[in-house]
């Protein structure tokens, strides 16, 4: 294991939505990681923590970097996804109009996380909550 | 094109970043939807944009983009411009609408992307 890093999403501050992110990316950055890989894990995370800020009332990222694999897992403790193939489907989104003036909610956030990772793997329960776990892999 | 040649053409005035105009950029795209951006743009360099938040300049900073272009006349705040600045990213802001910026940008040489 190279780093493993936390970081606490506020679910009320739209503004700060993509600090953790931002962070993974710079240390995956500093680490020398290929830029192709650190963009890919960069948007992955963004989206999942946008999601987390509109959909999820904050959460926590916990990312896990290691020479063969970044690993991250996002988890909220929101309302849950009733549907889950539902909300994987390209254009689906529940996102409220004030979330889709600030140019989200295409319903484009679940299905870009998978095009840009290796393994996703989402877990959620109405009602308690939703956890996103994906690994891109050192090509 | 260099940064400063995307300034020129767009007669835009800088907001910040002037250190990175003599940056080379080849490709850019206009959305004002950032969930678009991060789902199909590719490489691309300078975004321009008439959305005007902080997520704009963050999307940016995910997509690796050197240039973000406020089009329609939009200002940003000084959050946003101290976001852009942290992030190493030129912002630009001009008073021509979307289409336009980008025909100009289009007929003067800048690309799609994908080889359009």
């Amino acid at each position: 294991m190279l780093l493993s890093l936390h970081y606490d999403v506020s679910g009320t501050d739209f503004t700060c939505a993509g600090e953790a992110s931002g962070k993974i990316k710079k240390a995956l950055k500093e680490l020398g990681f290929p830029a192709s890989l650190i963009r890919n894990v960069a948007i992955a995370v963004y989206e999942g923590e946008i999601n987390m800020v509109i959909h999820g009332g904050g959460g926590v990222i916990d990312a896990e970097i290691s020479p063969e694999c970044v690993s991250v897992v996002l988890a909220d403790q929101g309302p849950g996804i009733p549907d889950i193939s539902l909300a994987m489907q390209e254009g689906y989104s529940t996102a409220p109009d004030n979330v889709r003036q600030l140019g989200f909610g295409a319903g484009m956030g679940l299905p870009n996380i998978k095009k840009y990772t290796d393994e996703m793997i989402i877990e959620s329960e109405v009602g308690k909550g939703t956890t996103i776990r994906l690994k891109v892999f050192v090509k | 094109m260099k940064i400063s040649e995307i300034k020129s053409i767009l007669n835009a005035d800088l907001i910040c970043g002037e250190e990175y105009l003599e940056k080379e950029v080849f490709t850019a795209c206009g959305s004002d939807m950032m969930s678009d951006v991060l789902a199909y743009v590719k490489e691309q360099a300078v975004l321009l944009s008439g959305l005007v938040n902080p997520q704009v300049v963050r999307t940016a900073e995910m997509m690796d983009m050197k240039c973000i272009v406020f089009v329609r006349g939009k200002q940003p705040d000084t959050d946003i411009i101290d976001l852009a600045k942290e992030r190493e990213i030129v912002l630009l802001r001009t008073s021509y609408e979307m289409f336009t910026s980008c025909g100009l940008l289009y007929k003067n040489g800048l690309k799609g992307g994908c080889g359009l």
